[in-house]
């Protein structure tokens, strides 16, 4: 196991040393010299001149990247370009209220899309699967903005029944009040998709022997499906749940942005809106150590749950 | 057994995909709804329909016809006046909101509102940032003395006008051509990528298929969303043509995936070692022998991306990270139906997000039953 992971960590690195060599060729190359991209946002010329110091625009690039490359190794990126704020605090700060929302929508979606998942392919091809199929697929469709728009005018302005936007202090006044309803948002988002990927994974077991023979021993069908066919269909389960995990903490950005949450994914709209180069290069290369790590994490729990996993 | 039976000659591959797509009702009901869509963005692009979308014809925020006029405007509309309309064309640069704070505008609106006995007249070219939201009152405050300019304008639009008073059904139609060209373009990019890169890393294996194995791993490192805000933030122009760049040059991976193992598992079969044997080059073995053998991947996958891109690009459009200000799309339309529905004006998001559901329903359901008809096997 130890070898394991040692070898897979050990894999990461040519990654790793990819994600930075693009991020440097998007950002160092393609992007150009700080001083047009700032032109017009930052007034101060000597601000500029000590923002091109640090990056060591005249330097060769050789010099450039091994700057960048320092900079990832150390996990300082400096200082945001528009507001000066380190940004290892902006990424400490803005990673608890992001989490607020992510965890809780996690644990109850997964939750969520299993138990109807469950409940579905045991009536499979029964008026009731199809009718639940088809208003998955409808509402797949509507796009994620339509239902943050409507919900935030129906519950929170119309009805008032939550915060139009904002964010306080304290976990759980956060949680009880301002992340409600984000998280009923992309609850309802999330649910449609998962549920229609984890049917067709039960699905793949509900017909197997073994379920034949738990039946046949007489055990309960809650026993059956919430036990035998669930614990093999979860490692397509964990693989899905487990790599959405990073593509969360941003594409929770929409949310963030609409309700005025200072997390992750509103940082990137802020940085990419202000030309803040160094906050998104830093929230890249971050999380795409986390994907890996996620990963790998991934790869373990296969083995957690399924015996038969040969970890290679 | 003689030859001549009359049945001799037997469906290829796509006469049978085409026979069980045939006998799929839902899936040509929605084949119906995407050749629609495709029919209606060839007419908007060749000017035949909706060529003057950007024409204010009713009065700001004009209710859809079967809704009524709205009473606060009816009179409006009446006032007999100089039979001079605004400046036709000239505020096509304001359709692109970016406000943080979404109640700021419509709280300028109401105060304005206030203000005003008629409606406004078209405001001059004023981007319509949250700071100078307070100028804009002003604006309309000092504009509405002038309430004989919307004389000629209708009072209702078949399905409501927007905030300039252009009628939202051809902005939608207008819309939905730059959106789904963004979709389509951007996926053949991809797939074009995913397929070249999947075919030679697949076909040649070796160290070639080590170092596009470690791009693909790069690029899936980083969540696709991610990527595209990153290259959004560094390319500093917006166009339709650097959208359709960024969405096809990160959204490669997927297709590069699965075009490769089909590579992978064909490169051995009888049929490649045949060609190989009379001679063919590597290129024509890949493209002219193995191309067509797993060309029906590439068609699901450039459905199934087409879709993601409409969405991604409704997403970055929202943003303002996507198609530029003068350019018309699905998300710029939701853009200013945010701040609209507070003032309880739903006709732009509804005809956006109507349009857009609708195309991404059947496009989805058609994906599902061309995989199931080209593949029958994985039922």
């Amino acid at each position: 196991m130890t070898a394991y992971i040692i070898r897979r960590v050990w894999q990461m690195i040519p990654t790793l040393l990819g994600v930075i060599l693009l991020v440097f060729i998007l950002f160092n190359w393609v992007g150009g010299d700080p001083a047009y991209v700032l032109a017009g946002k930052i007034s101060s010329a000597e601000q500029i001149e000590n923002i091109r110091r640090q990056l060591g625009v005249d330097q060769p690039f050789y010099v450039q990247l091994w700057i960048f490359i320092k900079q990832v190794l150390t996990g300082d990126f400096g200082a945001s370009w528009s507001t000066n704020e380190a940004v290892s605090h902006i990424m400490a700060t803005r990673l608890g209220p992001s989490l607020t929302v992510l965890i809780p929508l996690l644990i109850i979606s997964t939750l969520v899309a299993i138990g109807l998942a469950l409940a579905v392919a045991y009536v499979r091809g029964s008026l009731t699967d199809r009718a639940v199929m088809i208003v998955c697929t409808i509402g797949l469709s509507v796009s994620i903005l339509v239902y943050i728009i409507v919900f935030q005018y129906v519950f929170a302005y119309k009805l008032g029944w939550f915060p139009v936007q904002g964010w306080g202090d304290g976990f759980w006044h956060n949680l009880i009040v301002y992340a409600s309803l984000p998280i009923i948002i992309l609850l309802v988002v999330s649910v449609a998709p998962d549920l229609r990927l984890f049917r067709t994974f039960v699905l793949d077991e509900i017909n197997q022997d073994y379920v034949r023979t738990a039946r046949a021993k007489g055990v309960s069908e809650n026993r059956i499906m919430w036990v035998h066919v669930l614990r093999n269909a979860s490692i397509p389960i964990i693989t899905h749940v487990m790599a959405q995990l990073p593509g969360l903490l941003i594409g929770a950005f929409l949310v963030e942005r609409f309700f005025s949450i200072p997390g992750i994914g509103r940082e990137v709209i802020l940085a990419v809106e202000r030309s803040d180069f160094p906050v998104i290069k830093a929230i890249t290369v971050y999380v795409a150590v986390a994907t890996m790590v996620v990963n790998l994490l991934t790869d373990l729990m296969y083995k957690a749950v399924d015996p038969r996993v040969q970890l290679k | 057994m003689p030859y001549d039976v009359p049945h001799a000659v037997s469906p290829g591959l796509w006469a049978l995909a085409w026979r069980r797509l045939r006998s799929d009702r839902v899936a040509m009901v929605s084949l119906a709804i995407v050749a629609g869509f495709l029919l209606m963005i060839v007419l908007s692009a060749t000017g035949l329909i909706a060529k003057d979308w950007a024409r204010e014809e009713g009065v700001n925020y004009a209710p859809p016809t079967f809704v009524g006029p709205d009473a606060a405007t009816a009179p409006a509309g009446a006032v007999p006046g100089a039979p001079v309309a605004g400046e036709p064309g000239s505020t096509e640069n304001e359709s692109d909101l970016q406000i943080a704070d979404p109640l700021a505008d419509a709280l300028a609106a109401i105060k304005a509102g206030a203000t005003k006995p008629g409606e406004a007249p078209p405001m001059p070219d004023t981007k319509s940032v949250d700071p100078l939201a307070d100028v804009m009152a002003d604006i309309k405050a000092k504009g509405a003395g002038r309430a004989d300019a919307v004389a000629t304008r209708a009072a209702t639009l078949p399905f409501g006008g927007d905030k300039w008073g252009r009628d939202v059904l051809k902005k939608v139609i207008k819309g939905s051509q730059t959106s789904i060209f963004v979709g389509i373009a951007a996926a053949i990019v991809a797939v074009f990528l995913g397929s070249v890169f999947g075919a030679v890393a697949g076909y040649y294996g070796k160290w070639l298929d080590d170092v596009f194995n470690w791009f693909y791993s790069v690029f899936t490192a980083i969540p696709y969303l991610l990527l595209i805000l990153a290259v959004a933030a560094v390319l500093q122009q917006k166009g339709t043509l650097t959208i359709i760049l960024i969405l096809g040059l990160t959204g490669w991976t997927g297709v590069f995936r699965l075009i490769r193992g089909e590579y992978l598992k064909h490169k051995g079969r009888e049929y490649v070692q045949a060609a190989d044997a009379i001679g063919a080059s590597n290129a024509r073995r890949m493209f002219v022998h193995i191309l067509p053998n797993v060309s029906h991947v590439v068609l699901v996958q450039l459905s199934i991306l087409t879709v993601a891109f409409i969405k991604s690009e409704v997403i970055l459009s929202f943003l303002g990270f996507g198609v530029p200000v003068d350019v018309v799309s699905w998300g710029s339309m939701l853009n200013e139906a945010q701040n609209e529905l507070i003032l309880g004006k739903w006709w732009q998001l509804a005809a956006a997000g109507t349009f857009m559901a609708l195309l991404v329903t059947a496009f989805s359901l058609f994906t599902d039953a061309l995989r199931d008809a080209l593949d029958p096997k994985l039922k």
